[in-house]
């Protein structure tokens, strides 16, 4: 069973959701990922997605975009990113999810990418510019390795949706806005309406975690009232790393993380 | 590959996009389906191509170039003549009325240099709709006259101040906006890249260029050209040019943009000098570093500079169908003084990159042979360009 499945069997055991975050690697610079990490695990987040940089993200919104661009013109490489995960590992048995785009994978090969950022302690991928259509060769070469995590967005027909979910390990990443990260336009009816149907018709099958936009613990309270296995954080993790000096980072992210994760308890 | 169902190019193409799009993308495809083969909408078409934009486009006999190179029969397919000024306009009145058939009330786009982002800007005004334009925000400072032509036209331009602040990173809005606004907007892309159908219904609507290319070939000599040659960035004006002429035995060469050479990382010669990779929905020849980030390009003309192609060239390429050479910013420079001084005809900077070569393939190849070369459009956007080009360097 991988990492990520145990957690969520672990949690629902609790009768709890889980509560996933999202950090870009190598944002402002290594030792505040580090410091984040530890303030993650502390604070009792049950996923970490850890992002790393491409020159294009054309999914992200602004604090996104500004986080890959630093983070790379501060050096970030592959190499250097799969060292940081390793160190991470010494920290944490956290399942570890990696976010990027599709050609850092493809231009490295889906396979060796992918069995090296095993190796290196990663348990999963999202990739935002994957369709279901694409992904036959990157299927294959995480099968039996690493979790492939698809996205949802709300306007996903039914019929996409289950094909979407039968090629999902992991979860499911239900998309809760049409936009890109870290846009806060309030909870939206459409999208309660959707992780609803998206629960109808994965049938339990794959947990299903809402991203985009949540950023508060009335965020997650709302999405777990209406049946999120999971919600996700991204933008306003980085938003506080990148206002708070170094020595901090890990005791404010802490406590950013304790409160939305105490929304999860149901 | 007339029309590929998979969206693949032999290997190339696909669809590699954020899942919120999948829903607008299949519409698209659906309805140009729908409406290519629609006998009302190609007489619209057609009615604007010809009325409005000024096609056919005349294949001009290059007399005094022929002889000054004295080698084969240089013609230039007149692109440069249509409304505009480019052969941008065949597209985007496509897509325009495209979009309005599909109900659309929201146009946008994503330019360079400003000429796609004016030809959208005039087939929205001419078809009463209107358009938002994204543009790198360094291109709104080095084409100031055409974000103010675009917004007389009654289109919005918001320049794009992420990543590089050129031509990609002004895609990456373009695409943010459509994943945002998807439900009421058209993005109306303006070359041949991109998710299919992109690439195709691109390609297709450029195609009126290497039709006519083949009837008045037919008309002048009997015969198919022996050489085509355009100039390739994205490659919308090349595989309109090519692709009605890839069954025939003509010679056909793509020329990109060598920048600063070929060797010297500033340059846009992605398929002379790129690999494989994803990256606006397409898989395709890209220029990358060793990573898989995509790097930053180089040309004197704006129109080239951009570091994908579309991913019918990659695959023309891969299967040796054409041939894809490159031209140095100097070599341009040259060609463009040439054609200029020789016949009264001021190429764009981009089509210059055809003419140079055109003269090389000329000096190789017999009196009795043509060639034709795609002049995609006329220079006047470029004159202030040129002018700091020579002062910089022929001083003397």
């Amino acid at each position: 069973m991988s990492r990520i499945k145990e957690k969520f069997a672990e949690l629902d055991a609790k009768n709890e959701k889980a509560l996933i975050s999202y950090i870009m690697a190598g944002f402002p610079n290594e030792n505040a990922t580090l410091s984040a990490v530890k303030g993650l695990v502390k604070g009792g987040a049950d996923i970490i997605e850890l992002g790393f940089p491409f020159s294009d993200p054309l999914a992200d919104g602004p604090v996104i975009q500004n986080a890959s661009t630093l983070s790379l013109e501060k050096g970030t490489k592959i190499g250097k990113f799969f060292e940081l995960v390793k160190k991470i590992r010494k920290i944490t048995d956290t399942p570890l999810v990696l976010m990027t785009y599709t050609n850092i994978l493809y231009n490295k090969g889906y396979s060796k990418f992918i069995s090296e950022a095993k190796k290196a302690g990663i348990d999963g991928f999202i990739l935002p510019d994957m369709s279901i259509e694409e992904s036959k060769e990157y299927l294959n070469a995480a099968k039996g390795k690493t979790d492939t995590i698809f996205l949802i967005s709300p306007n996903t027909s039914k019929e996409r949706i289950r094909k979407i979910s039968d090629a999902s390990s992991g979860f499911l990443y239900l998309v809760a806005v049409y936009g890109t990260t870290g846009v806060k336009t309030g909870i939206k009816n459409y999208t309660l309406k959707a992780i609803k149907e998206v629960k109808k018709q994965t049938k339990g099958k794959v947990p299903v975690g809402v991203g985009f936009g949540v950023s508060t613990p009335a965020d997650v309270k709302k999405y777990v009232s209406v049946g999120a296995d999971a919600v996700i954080v991204g933008s306003a993790f980085l938003k506080l790393i990148e206002k708070t000096p170094q020595n901090k980072i890990e005791q404010k992210i802490s406590a950013f993380t304790k409160s939305l994760k105490t929304q999860t308890r149901l | 590959m007339k029309y590929p169902k998979s969206g693949r190019f032999g290997e190339f193409g696909g669809k590699y996009i954020p899942e919120t799009l999948v829903p607008a993308v299949q519409e698209l495809e659906e309805n140009y389906l729908k409406f290519k083969n629609d006998k009302r909408f190609k007489k619209e078409l057609d009615y604007y191509l010809k009325q409005y934009a000024g096609r056919p486009t005349p294949l001009y006999f290059a007399k005094n170039l022929t002889e000054k190179i004295g080698g084969a029969k240089i013609y230039l397919k007149r692109e440069d003549l249509l409304h505009g000024g480019a052969h941008k306009i065949n597209n985007t009145l496509g897509q325009a009325l495209l979009a309005k058939k599909m109900n659309k009330k929201r146009i946008i786009a994503e330019t360079g240099a400003g000429q796609h982002g004016v030809a959208t800007a005039m087939a929205c005004a001419a078809l009463g709709m209107k358009a938002e334009v994204y543009m790198g925000y360094k291109d709104t400072i080095r084409q100031k006259l055409n974000v103010f032509r675009m917004n007389m036209l009654g289109s919005k331009v918001h320049p794009v101040k992420s990543g590089s602040k050129t031509l990609k990173d002004a895609i990456n809005e373009a695409i943010r906006d459509w994943i945002t606004n998807v439900e009421n907007t058209y993005y109306l892309l303006g070359s041949a890249v991109g998710p299919h159908p992109y690439p195709v219904m691109v390609r297709d609507f450029q195609s009126v260029i290497g039709n006519e290319i083949k009837s008045q070939m037919k008309k002048l000599h009997n015969k198919t050209p022996d050489s085509v040659i355009a100039c390739v960035g994205g490659g919308s004006n090349a595989i309109g040019t090519f692709y009605p002429l890839v069954d025939t035995n003509a010679e056909i060469i793509g020329v990109e943009a060598a920048g600063k050479g070929l060797k010297s990382g500033f340059h846009s010669a992605t398929l002379s000098a790129g690999s494989k990779g994803v990256l606006h929905g397409m898989m395709t020849y890209l220029l990358q570093d060793k990573e898989g980030q995509i790097t930053e390009t180089h040309s004197i003309s704006a129109g080239l500079d951009y570091p994908g192609v579309g991913p019918e060239h990659s695959y023309l390429k891969d299967q040796k169908r054409v041939k894809y050479h490159s031209a140095t910013d100097t070599e341009v420079i040259d060609a463009f003084l040439l054609l200029t001084r020789t016949e009264g005809i001021i190429p764009a900077l981009e089509s210059a990159h055809a003419i140079a070569e055109a003269v090389k393939v000329a000096r190789k190849h017999k009196q009795s042979e043509s060639i034709v070369v795609t002049l995609s459009g006329r220079g006047d956007k470029d004159v202030e360009e040129v002018q700091n080009y020579l002062n910089k360097h022929v001083k003397d």
